[in-house]
């Protein structure tokens, strides 16, 4: 399937794994698209969709790495396909992420993800920080929220999620160190108990793919090895009879 | 302020979609601590794998001197000698990184992992060329 190049521009080749409901196994479709030196790959399935394709699945909002919709596996790694560029690949390979069901095409099922977090009531705001400098007029304050923009490309980057279906993920764990670290009316206790467990926390094997990905500056693994130094400490304690739990 | 929180669902929802333990050996798209945890994973293997080796050669003790004296002239062959170094370099790294592991997974340098990935690679790999040179040299 081909779409002709304009000028300044050049084609590029998509590999995009398909699957829909009722297919016995997902296949490969290869579009060939016209690109330019900033072409995104969102840009690129879009135009896949518009002049080729309407049936290709995908999900996007707001094309400038906000809403954490676009999260997919371009040339085996995640991203978010809106400010992920084609560059100068002649072939880029587009995937859905992995370790969460796919529903259709690029589209995976998020609820898993979610689930995950519901549990933690971590609050969006962040409060405990304020974003520097002068205000512009008609404007009050600034609202500071979490970075976490539930993409789940932690989860599809992070190799345990792929192998043991019981383990929480790298979100929920960071999304628990922030209610640790800024409760917010929360109480950190249950929430570090929770974590210090060997479907949470400790499941972890610093392989650090979830930092490495993330596209919002979360920093899960970090925040994973903080939550076992917390529970570590606390074990200690009690094992020394110092009192204190998490 | 709330008391209780209900444990989180496990993330990964069912079977469908997840890369499965094959994936652990997938390097397609993986950065540093994603090669790191694959090193150490087929090292880890391979250690598994060389101990079942060493004790079905021990076994050879009980053969007799004759065998053992047989397999002692292959152990000095080059390519068993070879295979020395492979053991040595993947004891090395699995050990060093375990290291890291260890430390980087109880939050102590957490932010100075992947230096620590790397600084720790470079000494593996400089024991291992000195172990080369030495067990080729057969002193």
């Amino acid at each position: 399937m081909t779409a002709p190049a304009s000028e300044g521009h050049r084609t590029a080749r998509f590999r995009v794994l398909r699957r829909k409901a009722g297919d016995a196994a997902p296949h490969f479709d290869d579009f060939d698209v016209a690109v330019g030196p900033d072409s995104t790959v969102l840009e690129a399935l879009v135009a896949i969709r518009r002049d080729q394709d309407p049936s290709l699945t995908l999900r996007h909002s707001c094309f400038h790495a906000s809403c954490g919709t676009c999260g997919m596996r371009v040339d085996g790694q995640e991203g978010l396909a809106c400010v992920t560029k084609v560059g100068d690949a002649s072939e880029v390979t587009v995937e859905p992420l992995a370790n969460l069901p796919v529903v259709s095409d690029l589209v995976v099922a998020m609820d898993p993800f979610y689930d995950g977090l519901e549990p933690l009531g971590r609050p969006l705001v962040r409060s405990s920080e304020n974003i520097p400098g002068a205000l512009p007029d008609g404007v009050e304050a600034y609202t500071r929220y979490e970075d976490c923009i539930e993409c789940g490309i932690c989860l599809s980057a992070c190799p345990i999620a792929g192998s043991d279906p019981l383990y929480v993920g790298p979100a929920a764990i960071a999304a628990a160190w922030r209610v640790v670290e800024e409760p917010r009316g929360r109480e950190p206790g249950p929430v570090m108990r929770l974590m210090d467990d060997d479907q949470a926390a400790w499941r972890c094997h610093v392989a650090w793919e979830c930092s490495e990905a993330c596209p919002s500056g979360v920093d899960p693994a970090r925040a994973i090895m903080q939550v076992r130094r917390k529970a570590a400490g606390a074990r200690a304690r009690r094992l020394f009879g110092m009192g204190g739990r998490s | 302020m709330a008391t209780t929180v209900d444990r989180p669902r496990p993330a990964a929802g069912g079977e469908e979609g997840r890369r499965g333990a094959t994936g652990w050996f997938d390097p397609r798209g993986r950065r540093m601590g994603g090669l790191a945890f694959i090193l150490n994973r087929l090292t880890g293997i391979g250690l598994v794998l060389y101990l079942y080796l060493h004790l079905v050669i021990l076994s050879m003790l009980a053969r007799g001197p004759e065998a053992w004296d047989q397999f002692v002239d292959i152990a000095l062959s080059p390519p068993f000698l070879a295979l020395d170094v492979l053991l040595l370099t993947g004891l090395l790294i699995h050990g060093l990184n375990g290291i890291r592991v260890g430390l980087v997974g109880l939050g102590f340098v957490a932010s100075r992992q992947r230096a620590m990935f790397i600084a720790l690679m470079v000494v593996a790999a400089l024991v291992a060329i000195a172990g080369a040179l030495r067990i080729f040299s057969g002193e």
